[in-house]
């Protein structure tokens, strides 16, 4: 069409992405558990009187400072595991992935603009906790950026190829809801929400240190203190990203 | 050259034959029916045409192209309604025009089409919110707003009301109209009748027969169908002995003879030899509907 009044076209990518971030934006309930919902447990811990005292039992640390990463850590189980694999997998089920394939766009785009919106958010989130944690209980900023950004990147692909995976080997959006909720407890639960990890006991710290969210964990808490993040607990991180990463390439059907 | 040319495709799920060797061809700007029973493999052969799944045998070029291995080209070139999909619940009716025409490299006026579609009002209406007749016209629209050759409609009109129907059917006349190559999947004779230029029917996925309508109705056994009311009984023996016939009914005193131009004719023959009165005589063209049944061994 030939008009002149016609803006200028927008490429198929970024119209896909800007499509995408407009309904991502139209889900008041996924906005609230990826961005409201960790920065509103920090701020729930960190009105308990006793975990803003230091603790001698810890080294004379905060207990709201380790908080500070489980809290990072839950933003991205929230949008990987809770809020995009019902998203993907009902785009399947709706067919909207095979209705996009019959365009010159692949469908492809359609998964990367949802994982990329998810991702974005759970950063975004990461830092309002940081800030929150920072402003309203004085928890010092990273002592170590670099590492603490490795750190959160892992983190977040983790979550994202999780949530992939879950997409890719459940058959049915009700599947996908109730491997995400089934993954999520004991994803929670490594990530240090019920028990930081550092007042697990040994044998306990150590299971959950070859965990993704554990590790993950673990790496921010020591850029946190300034230290770089042990290569142990990333390599952990990288490996399960991968992992997953494989599986949901090899799994992943498109209707 | 045909826009559309599948010949010889095969295709099995797990053993089970779908497609069983279907050819046809599809000239440019007309309107080509597919037509077949629940589970013939009619959807399957379509989706060969749209390149969503791989002959596992023959060959499939729409434009010259091969769906699968020029994906990029055929998508250019072809439009499709898919059967049984839908968008994102909580898009805009605009918001789908303007991601799907910026899918493509020279689409239509996304606003001409909403008007012409009767859209224009449902804008800013999102897709969960549109009636069955609205979401088949946003389809329509979006199976166009590319420019294609060629549109495939699975099964468009299924779940609409008859009023959304007939209002789906004259906007199918006016896509062809334009210029547009149309392969329209169905299981409604009345669809098929009305709308299409030749029709391939199928059954337990081959081609059971390939025509006009006109020409499927009157290759069908019992083409012709006479109804009367003969002032006194003819004998059984007689109307049986009548040639080319395919069906004979008796019931209140009424005569259903279904058969050829030439079964009529002997049965003129026969009521003037007998000087029998033939009251509400009436002789009609079957309709596809019994061309269908007679085609797909279907009838009870």
């Amino acid at each position: 069409m030939t008009s002149a009044a016609a803006p200028a076209k927008a490429s198929p990518g970024r119209a896909v992405l800007r499509t995408e971030t407009r309904l991502f934006l139209r889900e008041p309930g996924s906005l609230f558990w990826i961005i409201g919902f960790p920065v509103l447990l920090l701020a729930i811990l960190g009105a308990i009187p006793g975990f803003r005292e230091p603790d001698p039992a810890n080294g004379g640390q905060r207990i709201i400072e380790f908080y500070v990463p489980t809290a990072v850590v839950l933003a991205m189980i929230m949008a990987g595991l809770q809020a995009m694999p019902p998203v993907i997998t009902g785009y399947r089920e709706r067919g909207i992935l095979r209705r996009m394939s019959v365009t010159p766009v692949r469908p492809q785009a359609v998964l990367g603009a949802q994982m990329g919106l998810h991702g974005v958010a759970s950063l975004v989130s990461a830092l309002l906790v940081i800030v929150v944690g920072r402003l309203v209980f004085d928890v010092a900023l990273p002592g170590q950026p670099a590492g603490y950004v490795l750190a959160l990147l892992l983190a977040i692909v983790c979550a994202l190829a999780l949530g992939a995976f879950i997409s890719a080997v459940a058959p049915t959006t009700k599947i996908a809801t109730a491997i995400g909720s089934i993954v999520f407890f004991p994803s929670m639960f490594t990530a240090g929400v019920w028990l930081p990890i550092q007042a697990m006991p040994d044998l306990l710290a150590d299971i959950v240190s070859f965990t993704p969210f554990g590790a993950a964990v673990q790496a921010l808490d020591q850029a946190a203190a300034g230290d770089w993040p042990s290569w142990s607990h990333l390599g952990v991180a990288a490996l399960w990203a991968a992992l997953l990463s494989l599986g949901a390439v090899r799994w992943f059907r498109w209707e | 050259m045909p826009i559309i040319e599948v010949s010889g495709v095969r295709k099995a799920y797990g053993g089970r034959t779908v497609v069983d060797g279907i050819s046809f061809t599809v000239e440019e700007g007309e309107i080509f029916g597919i037509l077949g029973p629940n589970g013939a493999g009619k959807t399957t052969t379509v989706e060969c045409v749209e390149g969503l799944r791989h002959p596992d045998a023959g060959t499939v070029k729409v434009a010259g192209l091969d769906p699968v291995r020029d994906r990029d080209g055929v998508t250019r070139v072809l439009g499709a309604q898919l059967q049984e999909s839908e968008l994102q619940p909580k898009i805009t009716v605009q918001e789908a025009l303007q991601l799907y025409a910026a899918c493509y490299p020279d689409p239509a006026d996304w606003r001409a089409l909403a008007e012409r579609l009767g859209l224009t009002e449902k804008l800013s209406t999102r897709f969960a919110k549109l009636s069955g007749g609205q979401k088949q016209r946003l389809f329509i629209a979006l199976a166009l707003i590319g420019n294609p050759r060629v549109v495939v409609l699975d099964e468009l009109t299924t779940g609409l009301d008859p009023r959304a129907r007939r209002e789906t059917w004259a906007l199918i006349e006016e896509v062809r109209d334009s210029g547009v190559t149309v392969l329209l999947v169905t299981h409604f004779m009345e669809e098929a009748q009305r709308l299409c230029d030749r029709i391939a029917v199928i059954d337990k996925g081959r081609v059971a027969a390939l025509d006009t309508p006109a020409g499927l109705v009157s290759r069908a056994a019992g083409a012709v169908v006479t109804t009367f009311t003969p002032s006194a009984p003819l004998p059984a023996a007689d109307l049986a002995a009548l040639p080319r016939l395919a069906s004979h009914e008796e019931r209140d005193g009424n005569v259903t003879l279904t058969g050829t131009d030439e079964t009529v004719t002997a049965l003129l023959a026969l009521l003037a030899r007998t000087g029998t009165t033939a009251h509400r005589l009436r002789i009609v063209e079957a309709t596809l509907d019994d061309a269908f049944l007679d085609l797909t061994g279907e009838a009870a």
